[in-house]
């Protein structure tokens, strides 16, 4: 059966797609985002995955209002980025893995999570830059080292899922990939948050307090963020920052306890409180 | 933004909901369309006949004619399309912040580097 042999939970900022072209990398104001980075392409580069599942959220690009899933799979051979309304260059194809995502499909679906199933799927930033900042050569070399399953949850029009609806979904996700009769790795992939607001008279609101008890809550209680409804993590958040969901996700697909093995904080990447970790799982299954 | 139990009132903050949807769906479906490059020279071009062909409201159109992001939510837009409007004038976020906060975008700038302390 596959093996997860980790997850990464990082921040998806366009901004960051703008310095990695400029290579402003080593710039004082992108050094401390950039500098989380390299233990985890260590670690990437001794685990070595085989393949990706990126859970993140669509801002607009594949998915409008007049079709809105609430969770979605890719089930594609593979996946583009396009042009999100500021020019973004296209980078390497992803590909897919057909045999994950219908897996995925199938098991989830048996488990009464009726999600929407997508043969044809534009990635916008929050799938990309994690992939990018995870291996910094590919785009350029023209071939991404893992296949890849995207896995969409609606952060744009409530009602969203509820944060223990999601956990529920990242439990499942686990549990399907554990199950696939396949001898390949797969790392976990959550992207966005954290805490930030980008409309209203709030917009700038970051909460850091908040950021780090999160943080901290998905290695030592990681239903802590259950608790909360979606308009109590946005009061806490910021409207954006409600992307923890994504987080949280990544984590409840990591059965039993996990171990941090990295993790950075920052503020502020554009109008976000920046956030990076690497989970293994404790017990190897 | 309608008030209910499920969606309580969070100070300079509207939640995109069902009442936001259904307001704003003109609106963000046209901003949606600036996914395109094509389409953003086609609304610089005569940005009047683009909102008709869009079939914005007088309400939506004022607020996109006066580039005014708070309008513009109060007229049902999403953040995440609106995003794509405001890129057309190559805006960042630190601006966008900025105009909505009343800020100079040097103080919109500083309180975000503040939050970090």
């Amino acid at each position: 059966m596959a093996r997860i042999v980790g997850a990464i939970v990082t921040s998806h900022v366009p901004a960051i797609g703008r310095a990695i072209a400029k290579n402003l990398q080593d710039e004082p104001y992108w050094k401390p985002f950039f500098d989380g980075f390299p233990p985890v392409r260590q670690w990437l580069d001794d685990v070595k995955p085989d393949v990706a599942v990126v859970i993140y959220n669509d801002h607009g690009l594949n998915f409008f209002l007049d079709k809105m899933p609430t969770f979605a799979i890719g089930a594609a051979p593979q996946y583009h980025n396009a042009d999100e309304g500021w020019g973004i260059p296209t980078m390497a194809p992803f590909r897919g893995n057909l045999d994950l995502s219908w897996h995925l499909i199938n098991s989830l679906v048996q488990n009464e999570f009726d999600i929407t199933t997508c043969q044809e799927m534009l990635v916008d930033h929050a799938f990309t830059l994690p992939m990018a900042l995870l291996y910094p050569q590919a785009d350029q070399q023209g071939h991404w080292p893992v296949t890849t399953v995207p896995v969409c949850l609606n952060t744009v029009q409530f009602p969203l899922p509820s944060s223990a609806r999601c956990y529920k979904f990242g439990q499942a996700i686990g549990r399907a990939i554990r199950s696939w009769d396949s001898d390949s790795r797969v790392v976990l992939i959550g992207t966005g948050g954290l805490s930030h607001q980008l409309d209203g008279e709030r917009a700038g609101f970051i909460n850091k307090a908040f950021d780090l008890k999160f943080m901290e809550s998905l290695i030592s209680d990681p239903e802590w963020a259950t608790r909360f409804s979606i308009p109590e993590l946005v009061e806490r958040a910021g409207t954006q920052g409600i992307e923890l969901l994504m987080w949280l996700t990544t984590r409840a697909a990591v059965p039993g306890a996990v171990r941090k093995r990295h993790s950075n904080y920052h503020i502020p990447i554009s109008n976000t409180a920046a956030g990076l970790m690497l989970m293994e799982p404790v017990e190897p299954y | 933004m309608s008030q209910t139990p499920e969606n309580p009132e969070i100070p300079g903050t509207t939640l995109f909901d069902a009442a936001q949807a259904r307001k704003g769906y003109a609106l963000n479906k046209m901003c949606f369309s600036f996914n395109a490059a094509d389409n953003r020279a086609a609304f610089l071009k005569d940005e009047e006949a683009y909102m008709r062909a869009y079939g914005l409201n007088p309400q939506q159109s004022a607020a996109i004619r006066q580039r005014k992001v708070l309008d513009l939510i109060a007229a049902g837009g999403n953040a995440y399309y609106l995003a794509k409007f405001a890129g057309i004038f190559g805006l960042d976020m630190q601006d966008i912040g900025a105009q909505q906060t009343g800020l100079s975008k040097d103080e919109f700038k500083a309180r975000l580097v503040a939050a970090g302390k």
